[in-house]
């Protein structure tokens, strides 16, 4: 068990830079899941914790050991991917056990080793098959056995479930919980689903074009993201978003959109330019409500669980509103109402960076004990 | 019938349809040669007077395989195909796992090496034949310049020299061949395998030992396979270096001398349909090689 520690860390392909500068601490047994977009570079941000790609700049520690020159062989750690990246020709018995052959252990050793992982990830019937004859999810088992078997410093995990149906995805999401929980490595792991990053993670980084948005626990992101990207990312459907209305707004006063209004106590000097409502902020009401944001119905989409409507505030901006229960019996066209409560609104500034305004602050402290 | 049944047969039916034009054509230039020169090798029949023939029974088989000169040319073929064979598949390996690898140029090296493959074998004989003659060539120049012997070395007269020459020769010319072939295999295997076994702490000589070379063995046998049948038949290159010299003679350069220079129909297509199955034997059994080990592997 190690942590894992990248100072200044860049890395360029090229002349295409697709990690500026990235700073990070894990600690020795946390939980670090990286989300972010599709060529973000979370996949090259893992590949050089490996080693499997060298660094263009900075410095990695794993251990408080400074390994940025040493070989990925040599580094002590295990990469699950999300191809399994599994010997074909070779039954699952040995691709466990391959790595094992040149560590001078004993062949009783090695055998216990195969047998106690095998049996911890339930895969004991399937040691004499090939890979060509297994699962999807035997596949990944396997592969994270054969992680496993080694007792890595830290696991290195590239979107491992994604080749996976959600049911299998949920059910070995579960498993990798209970796994942190017995063995309490490091583990690091990448996916760009929001769902596995929210219920996986001690802790979650949010990248973006190869940097770092923000890092903290899953609830503090959700609760206080630091700016309209990460309020953005995290949460689905996403938020709602709408600029302010600078002309009619003025010291202590916010308009925009949909006739909004709030009169708010802003704790810095800095205006807001845009306000944010998670979906499952807003509440559909009649369209004379008092205070509520006013649009047209346009359509909903019933989940049985749960519904979204999607309700439009101008030419170009429509909003969600996602809630339980029995959906309301607005038709197309029809003006409604948002409702809205003060300490759930968002507020971001010029370069995308969130406001603290008194309610938020109280909903955020309140939530995050 | 039922319905399935039915559709099966009727795709049998085109697989056959769209087969009917290559079964013609092997028909025609293969198994109607093979069958003539079968049929030949039972007779008495001369190449003047083909039509002039009374049956001899296997008479024509015993008088080749009672000839020393007959077993001496499968000796050399058998050398030549071991020897060169197995040099090229060892020198094809070691250079298609250097163009495996990334490195600038990569493109220019990997064409560049299929000239001597695409130059017929006559043309590159003869150049060779000139780089190795033993006063004016090149080799022997070096040689002696180089102070490594006194005098130039007759690589293509000296009995004990010549078929070696051959094989030399022979390496040069399809060791691309196998390269390319070895090279298609290797990049079928995943990147992603070798970076596991890398994470892992497998060392490299594990790695080549225990992932590339079982990962490469078909294309590898395959290609083996190829050049080994090539190899069995060979008659161009020691034809043109040394004509019907005993020492380079091949199978097939037997055959063609009791037919063409002793114009015995009979008894050169004795001599073919000995080659023929021959070399059938060995194929089928390399054949068989193959199918146990992709089974295990
Ligand atoms: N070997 C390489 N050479 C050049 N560019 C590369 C290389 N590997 C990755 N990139 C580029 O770096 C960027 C980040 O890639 P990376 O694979 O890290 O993204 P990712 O966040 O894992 O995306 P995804 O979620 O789609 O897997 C991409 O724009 C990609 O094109
Ligand atoms: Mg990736």
């Amino acid at each position: 068990m190690a942590s894992v520690t990248l100072k200044n860390v860049s890395k360029a392909f090229g002349a295409y830079d697709v990690i500026r500068s990235i700073n990070l601490e894990i600690e020795d047994g946390e939980f670090m899941v990286f989300v972010g977009p599709s060529g973000c570079g979370k996949s090259t941000l893992l590949r050089l914790i490996a080693g499997l790609v060298p660094v263009s700049e900075g410095d990695v520690f794993i251990g408080g050991e400074q390994v940025t020159d040493v070989p990925a062989s040599k580094r002590g750690l295990a990469f699950v991917f999300q191809s399994y990246a599994l010997y074909p020709h070779m039954n699952v018995s040995r691709n466990i056990s391959f790595a094992l052959e040149t560590a001078r252990l004993g062949k009783d050793e090695i055998r216990r080793r195969v047998t106690k992982v095998a049996e911890m990830l339930k895969i004991s019937h399937l040691l004499d098959r090939r890979p060509r004859q297994l699962s999807g999810g035997q596949r990944q088992r396997v592969a994270i056995g054969r992680a496993l078997v080694g007792e890595p410093e830290v696991f290195l995990f590239d979107e491992p479930l994604s080749n996976l149906d959600a049911d299998l995805r949920m059910e070995m999401r579960f498993e990798i919980v209970k796994l942190h929980g017995d063995v309490k490595t490091t583990m690091i792991y990448v996916t760009h689903d929001q769902t596995e990053a929210m219920t996986l993670a001690d802790r979650i980084v949010i990248l973006n074009q190869g940097r770092i948005e923000q890092v903290g626990r899953p609830r503090e992101l959700y609760d206080r993201p630091a700016n309209r990207f990460v309020a953005g990312f995290l949460g689905s459907p996403r938020m709602n978003f709408a600029p302010l209305d600078r002309a009619a707004s003025s010291a202590g006063v916010l308009r925009g959109v949909g006739g909004f209004y709030h009169a708010a106590e802003l704790a810095g000097a800095e205006n807001p330019t845009e306000i944010g409502l998670r979906p499952e902020a807003l509440k559909l009401v009649s369209a004379e409500t008092k205070g509520a944001i006013c649009g047209t119905f346009e359509r909903m989409e019933d989940l049985g669980y749960e519904y979204v409507c999607y309700v439009r505030l101008s030419e170009t901006l429509v909003w969600t509103v996602r809630s339980t229960g029995r959906p309301p019996a607005f038709t197309e066209g029809q003006p409604v109402g948002l409702g809205w409560q003060p300490e759930s609104l968002y507020l971001f500034g010029e370069d995308g960076r969130r406001i603290d305004h008194d309610s938020a602050v109280q909903l955020a402290s309140g939530a995050s004990l | 019938m039922s319905a399935a049944e039915r559709m099966q047969r009727q795709q049998n039916r085109t697989a056959w349809l769209f087969l009917l034009p290559l079964i013609i054509a092997l028909v025609g230039v293969a198994i109607w040669p093979l069958t003539r020169s079968i049929f030949f090798s039972f007779t008495d029949a001369f190449l003047d007077a083909p039509a002039n023939y009374g049956f001899v029974g296997i008479d024509n088989f015993i008088t080749v395989a009672e000839d020393p000169v007959f077993w001496r040319a499968v000796k050399n073929t058998l050398f030549f195909t071991v020897i060169s064979v197995g040099l090229e598949t060892l020198l094809g390996l070691a250079i298609a796992l250097l163009l495996h690898r990334a490195f600038v140029g990569r493109g220019i090296v990997r064409a560049a090496i299929l000239v001597p493959w695409a130059m017929p074998m006559v043309v590159s004989t003869r150049i060779w034949e000139w780089m190795l003659n033993d006063q004016f060539g090149l080799i022997n120049k070096l040689f002696v310049t180089l102070g490594l012997v006194e005098k130039g070395i007759a690589w293509t007269a000296e009995p004990t020299l010549i078929l070696y020459t051959v094989i030399f020769i022979d390496v040069w010319v399809t060791t691309p061949f196998m390269v390319l072939l070895i090279l298609a295999g290797l990049q079928l295997i995943p990147e992603e395998i070798y970076e596991a076994a890398e994470v892992s702490g497998v060392p490299h000589w594990k790695r080549f030992w225990s992932i590339t070379l079982p990962l490469a063995t078909p294309a590898i046998g395959v290609a083996m396979l190829f050049r080994t049948l090539d190899a069995l038949r060979m008659f161009d290159l020691s034809y043109v270096l040394a004509a019907n010299n005993e020492n380079t003679m091949t199978m097939s350069i037997y055959a063609r001398d009791q037919l063409i220079s002793f114009q015995d129909l009979g008894l050169g297509s004795a001599a073919s349909t000995w080659v023929f199955m021959i070399i059938g034997l060995i194929a089928i059994a390399i054949v068989g090689v193959l199918r146990l080990d992709r089974a295990t592997g």
